[in-house]
This record gives C-alpha cells, sequence and structure tokens, in this order.
C-alpha cells in the first residue's frame, strides 16, 4: 500500500516532466486537436444525458416541426439550435447521437484491425520463411486495392448472404468487419518489420536458451516492444475507419436511417440540398469534418513527437 | 529488360488466380440461382435435371475452371438486377469512369507536385503553412461532403455548373467522350476537382517530406559546398531525388482513385463503373460485383507493372545492381 502510494506520484511527476508532455505544451495545434477530439469524444459518450432531444423516440417526433431552419436564422427556433430535418428531428442529438454510432464503429474496426494485424505481423516476423512469404504477400495484394473498395465488397456479399431482417440489425457489426478486414495489412506489415529487428535482439535470445515458447515469447517479449509505433499507425487510422463508415453509409450500404451514423445524415441530407435545406447536410458535415480533422492532427503530431529524427 | 517484363507477369498470374477463385466464391456460395430459376412448383427430377443442365453438379474445380475461361473471354453472365450481360454492362460505363480518374490524375500531378515542391523549399513560409492547413483539409474531409458543399457552392447558390451526368457525348465506335462539347467538360469540372483534390493533398505533402528529407542529406551539402545555384541544387539535385517514392505513390493512388471514383460517380450521378458497382452492391447483383472485382485486378496489376517499368527507367541503382548480380557468379 505505501509502496503504491510512493511510486504513483513518481510517475505522474516523470509522466509531467518527459520531453513528450514538454512537446505538447509548445504545440498549439496539439492541444486544440485534442480540445476539439475531447470535446466530439464526450458530446457522443454523453448524448443520452445531455442532448436537447431524443431523435429514436417516436412519440416525441412532430411532423410540424419539420425543416425548422437552424435557430440563429430569421425563421428558426430556440428549441432547435441547428434546425430539424425533414421528420421533425433535431439535427443537433441527431449528430451527437450520429457522432456516437461512427466513433464506436471506427474505434471497433481499428481494435479489429490491431488484433488481426499485429497476430499476423508477430507471427510473420517470428517465424518468417514460407509463413512469412505467404501472409505479407496476401498483405501485399491486399495493399493494392484501396480499403474503400475491400470494404464495399465485404459489406456486399454479407448482405447477400444475410436475410434482410437479420442485415439491419447486424449492419454495426458487419461494417465493423468490413471495415476492420480492410485496414489490417498495414499494422501487420508495421509490425512485422520491427518484428524482424527486434528478434534478433539478445532478450529474446535469452528468452529462447530459457526454453519459453514461441508463443510466449511473441507475446510478452516481443510485442512490448514493437507497439508503440503501431499505436500511432492506430490513431491515423481510426480518422480513415470513420471516415470509411461514413462513405459506406452515404453510399446507402452501410448504417440504415433508423440508427444513422453521420454519414447516414449527410446522406439523408442530400436529398434535400436542392430545394435549399442546406442544414440538414451541412452541419453533420461539419461535424464529421472536425472530428476526423482533430483525430488526424492528434496522429500527426504524435507521429512526428515520437519520431526522434524529425526533432 | 524483357526477363523484368516476364517475370512480372509470371508473378501476376497467381495473384489473378486467387481473385477470381474469390469472384468465384461469390458466386458458389452467395444465393441459390437454382431455387430462383424454378420458381414455385417443381419435381426432383426437374431440379436434378437443371442442376446439370447448369453444370452445378460438376466437381467444383472444374466449374472454377470453367468459370475463369469464360472470364478470360469477358463472359460473366447475366445482371440479376438489369437482365443484361454483364460484359456489355461495364464496357458501356467504362469511358466515363476512365475519364473522370485521368483528368483527375492529371489535376492532382499538375498542381500538387509545385506545390509540394515550394512547401518542401519554403518550408516557414506563410503560404506554405496555408498550403499544409489546406492539405490537411484535404485529407480529413471524406469525398463525397468535398462534392456535396462543391455542388451547393457551384451549382445551387451560383448555378455555374451542373450538378449531375455527363453532359452531352461524342460517340466514336464503343467510347463515349465528354472532352468535345461544351456542356461535356462544364459537367467534368465539379467531378475531377472532387476527386483529384485528396490525391493532389497527399502528393504534396509527400513530395513536401521527401524533399525535406532530401535537402538534409550528404550529397546535397556537397553540391552547395561546390558552389552550386540554389536554383540547380533544389531543381537538379533534390528534386528528381524525390520522384522515386512519388512515382511508387501516384502509381499506387491511381488505384485509390478508382476505389473513390465510385464515391464521386455516386455523388455526381457520374454514369461510370463505379455507379454501377454501388447500386449493385445495394442490391446484392452478384455477377456485376464479380466483374468488377476482376476487371479492377488486372487493371491494378497493369498500373503496378507500368509502375515497376518507371522505377527500372528513373533509379539507376536497380539496373546497376542487377547486371553486377549478373556477372558475380
Amino acid at each position: 500500500m505505501s509502496a503504491a502510494h510512493k511510486t504513483a506520484p513518481g510517475a505522474v511527476a516523470r509522466l509531467l516532466d518527459s520531453d513528450f508532455v514538454y512537446a505538447y505544451r509548445r504545440s498549439p495545434i496539439a492541444i486544440a486537436a485534442s480540445l476539439v477530439a475531447a470535446i466530439c469524444l464526450l458530446a457522443a459518450l454523453l448524448a443520452p444525458w445531455i442532448a436537447p432531444h431524443n431523435p429514436f423516440d417516436l412519440a416525441s417526433l412532430n411532423l410540424l416541426d419539420s425543416f425548422k431552419p437552424p435557430a440563429f436564422l430569421a425563421e428558426g427556433e430556440r428549441a432547435f439550435p441547428l434546425g430539424t430535418d425533414d421528420q421533425g428531428r433535431d439535427l443537433l442529438s441527431a449528430i451527437m447521437y450520429g457522432a456516437r454510432i461512427s466513433l464506436l464503429v471506427g474505434i471497433l474496426a481499428v481494435a479489429l484491425a490491431l488484433v488481426v494485424g499485429i497476430s499476423i505481423g508477430l507471427t510473420a516476423g517470428y517465424l518468417g520463411g514460407t509463413v512469412d512469404a505467404i501472409l505479407m504477400r496476401v498483405a501485399d495484394v491486399q495493399l493494392t486495392f484501396p480499403s474503400i473498395l475491400i470494404a464495399l465488397l465485404v459489406d456486399g456479399i454479407a448482405r447477400a448472404l444475410l436475410p434482410r431482417e437479420m442485415h439491419e440489425a447486424l449492419e454495426i457489426y458487419v461494417l465493423v468487419f468490413a471495415i476492420g478486414i480492410a485496414l489490417w495489412p498495414q499494422f501487420a506489415r508495421t509490425v512485422r518489420g520491427s518484428t524482424l529487428v527486434e528478434r534478433g535482439r539478445e532478450y529474446v535470445m535469452a528468452a529462447r536458451v530459457i526454453g519459453l515458447s514461441s508463443p510466449r515469447i511473441m507475446v510478452s517479449h516481443i510485442l512490448p516492444n514493437v507497439l508503440g509505433p503501431v499505436l500511432v499507425i492506430a490513431t491515423i487510422n481510426l480518422g480513415q475507419a470513420i471516415l470509411t463508415e461514413a462513405t459506406l453509409s452515404f453510399l446507402g450500404v452501410g448504417l440504415p436511417p433508423t440508427q444513422p451514423s453521420l454519414g447516414t445524415l449527410i446522406r439523408i441530407g442530400n436529398d434535400f440540398l436542392f430545394s435549399g435545406e442546406w442544414w440538414i447536410t451541412v452541419f453533420p458535415g461539419i461535424g464529421l469534418a472536425m472530428m476526423v480533422l482533430a483525430i488526424n492532427l492528434l496522429g500527426d503530431w504524435l507521429r512526428d513527437a515520437l519520431n526522434p529524427r524529425l526533432r | 529488360m524483357p526477363a523484368f517484363i516476364l517475370s512480372r507477369i509470371l508473378q501476376a498470374i497467381p495473384v489473378l488466380l486467387v481473385v477470381g477463385f474469390i469472384s468465384f466464391a461469390m458466386f458458389a456460395f452467395v444465393g441459390d440461382p437454382v431455387t430462383a430459376m424454378l420458381g414455385q412448383d417443381y419435381t426432383e427430377a426437374q431440379r436434378i435435371a437443371l442442376v446439370h443442365k447448369l453444370g452445378l453438379d460438376q466437381p467444383f474445380f472444374v466449374q472454377y475452371a470453367k468459370f475463369m475461361w469464360a472470364a478470360a473471354q469477358g463472359e460473366f453472365g447475366l445482371s440479376y438486377r438489369l437482365a443484361r450481360p454483364v460484359s456489355g454492362l461495364i464496357l458501356e460505363r467504362l469511358p466515363a469512369t476512365v475519364e473522370l480518374a485521368m483528368t483527375s490524375a492529371t489535376l492532382a500531378l499538375l498542381i500538387g507536385v509545385p506545390m509540394g515542391v515550394y512547401t518542401g523549399i519554403r518550408r516557414n513560409s506563410f503560404a506554405s503553412r496555408a498550403f499544409m492547413v489546406f492539405s490537411l483539409l484535404g485529407v480529413s474531409l471524406p469525398t463525397f461532403l468535398i462534392g456535396i458543399l462543391l455542388i451547393l457552392v457551384f451549382a445551387v447558390l451560383l448555378g455555374w455548373l451542373p450538378s449531375f451526368g455527363r453532359g452531352e457525348v461524342v460517340h466514336f465506335s464503343h467510347w463515349s467522350t465528354g472532352f468535345f462539347t461544351v456542356s461535356g467538360l462544364k459537367a467534368l469540372i465539379l467531378p475531377a476537382v472532387t476527386l483529384g483534390l485528396f490525391q493532389m493533398t497527399l502528393i504534396m505533402r509527400l513530395v513536401r517530406s521527401e524533399m525535406l528529407e532530401v535537402l538534409r542529406s550528404d550529397y546535397i551539402k556537397f553540391a552547395r559546398a561546390r558552389g552550386l545555384s540554389q536554383r540547380a541544387i533544389n531543381f537538379g539535385h533534390a528534386l528528381k531525388n524525390t520522384l522515386v517514392p512519388v512515382i511508387t505513390i501516384v502509381g499506387l493512388q491511381l488505384g485509390g482513385l478508382i476505389g473513390f471514383s465510385i464515391v464521386t460517380e455516386t455523388v455526381f450521378q457520374w454514369p461510370g463503373m463505379g455507379l454501377l458497382l454501388v447500386q449493385s452492391i445495394q442490391v446484392a447483383d452478384i455477377p456485376v460485383m464479380s466483374a468488377y472485382l476482376l476487371l479492377i485486378s488486372v487493371v491494378f496489376m497493369g498500373i503496378n507493372l507500368v509502375v515497376d517499368l518507371l522505377y527500372y527507367a528513373v533509379d539507376p541503382r536497380l539496373r546497376m545492381t542487377r547486371r553486377v548480380s549478373a556477372n558475380a557468379p
């Protein structure tokens, strides 16, 4: 107990004193980006409690409220700060709920890609030989196809395999699977590269001499040493995954209007662009762009901050 | 050189076989054509006769070989949605996609490379910083949103450009082109900018980081020490050496361009292959999906081959190692 007390402040102080935190405090872009990202995250997480309306509660919707412009325009109402859509849903609430779904799909998809990519990369790098050649060839071939195309095709096949009723309920998992599968090769290649380097190090040889099994060496000795660069790629890929989900939903092969993500909201609004109700598209679009921009900026900064060559 | 090309083509064959296998598996395991074709009432004998007629009772690999043989001749059967031969559908849509992708790639290169060089050389100038912020926007804004915003500004608010379709096209036997009519060119502007913007920012960021890397290297210091002009160093020495990775990425990005043309074509209702694919996925039209997958892989293999050849032409080290290793034994 007392030992924990002694080390805890020490660890925090050490973290505050590190180059990393110093670089963070010196970079206005990193601070701004993490603030925006935090706001998006909180708005998404707390949507059921802080959103002004519940867009999924059909009883509270009133068709008389539809197509209300945002509150700062002449015909707007205070109750709907960003206006309403064609069914009278409050846009601000819909965006918060939509961001929740977008983030959820993005994070789960990157997590899936991480798990698959790390397992394959570690195996290929550590075992080498034929296993390595086959696994990396698969990754190479997949990398020549754009990830959006892979995700589209996987989603299309799942659409054909699943019965219609099941499909709508399972769409979130289908999307996570499709996007995760589309993203794994980058992680696998990075992990394999670092594993090849680590494999020759003395601590790995020592572990082998003790007689540890290969899986044990891979997971508890090599993995912690190759994780750094992978986490940076994961941040950058999170933005990518969110965009892919939004794109699929926009194309009409993602989440249905009953369960709208930001992409679905933009797709709904796109139908009303020509009749002058621009806010139904533009506000979810701004929300999506802000979220992804913040994540990309953070990822960029993280990559530069952790790369000693650029100092 | 011929040996090099031949080995690359030989390497592509197993990949094509695997992709062909995936598209065949889509046919074989997704959906059941027999029940769909028989309708409500049928006897067991009728079912067996139809299975036999369609060749579905043959071994899996025989069916696969037949599929690949038909595919090699451009035969993919009928689209479930439109009940027309898939090959005809795709050929009809091909010119629109090729014209759009080529125009966007040209735009991206012509604007992206100079911007990258500028931001690489004048690293801290105001314009460079503005370009970098702009480029992050280009990477973070999804393609479809850029398209929607452009439509909102230039088609709805200003009314300068059309928001959908290809305008008037001129036909040359099988090829239709929008390059020779005013309405065709006007219709091309918004989709091409939408599609090219992402690639442009990517090329710019890549050229910039490569320039920064190269300008730090020893031979640039040496060139400075020799008293060469800044211009000769920047363009004669530095830019030339940034081009190798740029060629790879641009080549790979051509694939990305085709991928994202799916999105752009949907936003602008551009009658290309991408729009066809999206419409097919929405109703699970398997023949179109599998034909598209195979065709796209052939295109990508072709692009990769061209990229490799360009590599060979640009980087003298590749030729040297080959000759040295050939002489060594």
